[in-house]
């Protein structure tokens, strides 16, 4: 039986002492290098001009919650998975649905393009075709099998591996053509509701978080977790990397988004407001980084400043919790789901002059909330 | 848990638990055929230390009797199988912490039907007091953890739980030796799957890796991400303006168009961002095309090639590895290969020793190497070369788009849908054969035969 014998002079009560020790020791050792805060810094960099961000294109066609959605590399179409049932397949620029799958399963939790997992415990993958009239549910192919229904998915740099996260508390890797188990990931003690896989050259290491309210990131070729962050207050629902992947953002129920920083091996950053008491179930930065995009279940999307602290704006819009947002991969533009049956896309309008004349078109026809939007933006 | 919390989901629940406990009966009776001496699954017997555990079944042997069973594919079968290991029962022998039917000549044994789902819908905590309390005696300290929480909180049935545990040990002494392994076995697997075990030394040696793991100060790290917005600022949509235009704002295309994979002439933009780090430069496969034709100028294109090939290795499928190794080992290690790779000795002795037995991260060491000797001089080399000042002078710098409401609504009409990514994966498909075939390692021997043949 793989246990570990006690060693000569150890108890249980030992141990735990020794655990206790060992963990102030760690948060003394990060504290050592703690030589600036997060804001100190940012004071050098100039501050953001005012952001006018408007969501101007509504996709509908999904009969129930719009629970998962992600952009596909061409920069315009993205997937969407629903309560309904439907995965679909959108062209967001010219509003086409391009397909519509049908699943067994009606809780699809997550898609990526094009991988799709669900309360069902299983995770398929989905190749699509130029066929429009082919059946595409046919042709679905099961690659994951957890004990527990699989929270998210993400192909790794081929669409020949697949990562996927478990209520089961793991996460695992998986070859799609033999649907083997290639590595598992223990450590959370619940449900591993997000995962990310680092933006790195390497490309050897993911973050994951969960109801534990830790967020651990996992080398992938060991198996081994090499850091863990526990300063959250509730379930982390997301988890995303920075774009230069020595960072990572996360999303809680307890109403804040977080920022840790990989190699200070910290958290240096919270972004919350009083005004904020619901929970953020997902985030996305923008290309550059600077921006914090986070879904909330109060209907809105807070915009952050990452570096200054400070919320940039506020996008309303939806008209039910916002279960996804991502930025679209060449970051032109900010794509959102949500449990009123809805995917809407949002860019900046912040840049050229040439746009005032449809501003004041707009004044006449949108509600109040838009309209004190638009006299703050001139 | 998830943010679920409606009454859909409560019934969604109960209709998951009926057809679970459905689903346990039907399983049963397939298990009871598999038991079968005569149409089951062939069972052996298996030495451990001195005593014989019987009726041991292998992996394999379990597959192949589902897939003929219910006439599925080996796959399906093998996820069945995982299904009855996870769920308590058919339990593995070897590596009892992964739950999971492999496909080889792994050990299980079925679980005794005592211990199946459907016997007890909740493993009881005062049954888990008992067995702990058995187990205490032989010093298990995994268990230590639970059995102190659980002696604290059922405290008022301890006595209880003291009388059952001495029950049960006096019974189980006075079973033959073989039996109470077996017995032994059985138990400690369904707490296996209903309580898997957290070790305390496990986490306390974690918390010793993480003290003594490298950190770099704040202000350094905290400076570099601050460096990498600064650097990003001007090509981030949401911060600075899109030439011509952003797509999504004025409805043309023009931008996507102007940036695709194989443009003739890529955009200003687009090759200051190759300068960024030689990550991005990789990333974007239009710069790594320009890379490329800066490498084979050097005559020292090798390691590049080497590096693809080696994360075509360690991102593709488990079925082609070894013929890819193979390859790999041929073309870039072997002594006198026909694209050798510089890289010291050590490593490249690492390197052909892992290729004996291959996997997917055996050319990690060797990969690294090279990509490390690409950053820090071929990069810096290529940024100061003629081929890139050349492409900088030839690149687009579009005039920011204009348009009055009118071309605004005509645009909003006409949007395009642009080249189907199916289409455009195909055709990256045969560029990449193209390429392959060109550079693909002379055959020496074909080409003599050829020769020969003319003749």
């Amino acid at each position: 039986m793989a246990c570990q014998g006690l060693q000569k002079g150890e108890t249980l009560e030992s141990l735990k002492r020794e655990s206790e020790t060992l963990k102030k020791k760690l948060e003394e050792e990060r504290n050592k290098l703690n030589d600036v805060e997060l804001h100190q810094v940012a004071e050098k960099v100039e501050v953001l001009s005012a952001l006018s961000i408007k969501t101007r294109r509504v996709l509908k066609g999904h009969g129930n919650k719009v629970l998962c959605m992600d952009w596909c590399k061409d920069k315009r179409r993205m997937v969407s998975s629903s309560q309904d049932g439907k995965v679909i397949v959108w062209d967001a620029f010219t509003l086409n649905k391009e397909h519509g799958v049908p699943l067994p399963c009606t809780w699809v939790l997550a898609c990526a393009y094009a991988p799709l997992s669900g309360l069902d415990n299983k995770c398929s993958v989905i190749p699509l075709s130029l066929d429009k009239n082919e059946n595409l549910a046919a042709k679905k192919k099961s690659v994951a099998m957890h004990t527990n229904y699989v929270s998210g998915c993400s192909f790794t740099n081929s669409d020949m591996q697949l990562l996927t996260s478990s209520g089961d508390g793991t996460c695992a890797l998986w070859d799609v053509e033999s649907g083997q188990l290639l590595q598992s990931f223990h450590g959370h003690t619940a449900d591993v509701l997000s995962l990310d896989l680092a933006p790195s050259e390497t490309g050897n290491t993911f973050v994951s978080g969960g109801c534990d309210m830790k967020a651990n990131v996992w080398d992938m070729r060991s198996g081994q977790n090499i850091q863990s962050f526990e300063s959250h207050e509730s379930d982390i629902n997301c988890v995303k990397y920075y774009p230069s992947g020595d960072a990572f953002a996360s999303a809680s129920d307890d109403a804040t988004c977080r920022f840790y920083d990989l190699r200070a091996d910290r958290e240096v950053a919270v972004y919350q407001k009083d005004s904020i008491i619901f929970g953020a179930s997902t985030c996305d930065f923008s290309l550059s980084g600077r921006l914090l995009f986070a879904g909330y279940n109060d209907y809105t999307i807070n915009v952050w400043d990452v570096l200054k602290g400070t919320r940039a704006t506020i996008l309303f819009g939806h008209e039910n919790r916002v279960s996804r947002v991502r930025v679209s991969p060449d970051g032109t533009a900010l794509g959102s789901a949500s449990w009123d049956s809805t995917l809407r896309v949002s860019w900046s309008f912040s840049t050229g002059s040439n746009y005032i004349f449809r501003f004041i078109k707009l004044l006449f026809w949108v509600n109040s909330r838009l309209v004190l939007e638009f006299t703050v933006a001139f | 848990m998830l943010w679920i919390h409606s009454d859909s989901f409560h019934r969604l629940s109960l209709l998951l638990l009926f057809s679970f406990i459905h689903l346990c009966f039907q399983l049963e009776s397939i298990l009871l055929e598999m038991q079968d001496p005569k149409i089951g699954v062939k069972g052996t017997e298996q030495k451990l230390n001195i005593s014989t555990i019987p009726h041991v079944i292998a992996g394999n042997d379990i597959i192949a009797w589902i897939s003929n069973k219910m006439k599925t594919s080996t796959e399906e079968a093998q996820a069945f199988g995982t299904m009855l290991v996870a769920y308590g029962y058919i339990y593995p022998l070897q590596n009892h912490k992964k739950l999971v039917m492999c496909n080889d000549s792994s050990l299980y044994r079925f679980q005794t039907p005592y211990f199946w789902p459907t016997q007890k819908w909740v493993p009881d905590d005062s049954d888990y007091g008992i067995f702990t309390l058995l187990l205490h005696a032989v010093c298990l300290c995994f268990i230590q953890a639970h059995y102190n929480h659980l002696h604290e909180w059922l405290n008022h049935k301890w006595d209880f739980i003291v009388m059952q545990a001495t029950e049960q040990y006096k019974a189980g002494k006075e079973r033959k030796k073989p039996d109470r392994v077996v017995f032994d076995c059985q138990e400690r697997a369904y707490w296996m799957v209903n309580r898997p075990p957290v070790s305390l030394s496990n986490s306390n040696m974690f918390y010793q890796q993480a003290i003594m793991r490298s950190k770099v100060k704040s202000s350094v790290s905290l400076g570099a991400l601050v460096k990498y917005i600064t650097t990003y600022k001007n090509h981030d949509p949401f911060l600075a303006s899109c030439l011509p235009s952003n797509p999504w704002q004025t409805d043309h295309d023009a931008y996507w168009t102007l940036n695709m994979r194989r443009v003739e002439v890529p955009t200003k933009m687009r090759v200051e961002r190759w300068s960024f780090s030689l990550f991005e430069l990789l990333s974007d496969l239009r710069g790594r095309d320009d890379f490329k034709i800066f490498l084979k100028k050097e005559f020292s294109g090798e390691n590049l090639a080497f590096w693809e090939a080696a994360e075509e290795l360690k991102w593709g499928t488990a079925s082609s590895m070894s013929t890819k190794a193979e390859t790999i080992f041929k073309t870039f290690l072997a002594p006198g290969a026909p694209r050798w790779i510089n890289i010291d000795g050590r490593t490249m002795g690492l390197t052909v020793k892992g290729l004996e037995h291959p996997h997917r991260y055996v050319l990690e060491a060797a990969q690294t190497h090279v990509f490390m000797l690409m950053k820090k001089d071929t990069f810096f080399r290529y940024l100061k070369s003629p081929t890139y000042k050349d492409i900088q002078k030839k690149a687009l710098n579009p005039e920011q788009h204009n348009f009055s409401p009118a071309n605004l609504e005509q645009n909003a009409l006409n949007r395009s849908p642009g080249i189907h990514p199916i289409i455009l994966w195909q055709q990256e498909e045969e560029e990449k054969a193209k390429v392959a075939a060109a550079s693909a390692p002379v055959d020496v021997k074909a080409m003599m035969s050829k020769i020969d043949r003319k003749k």
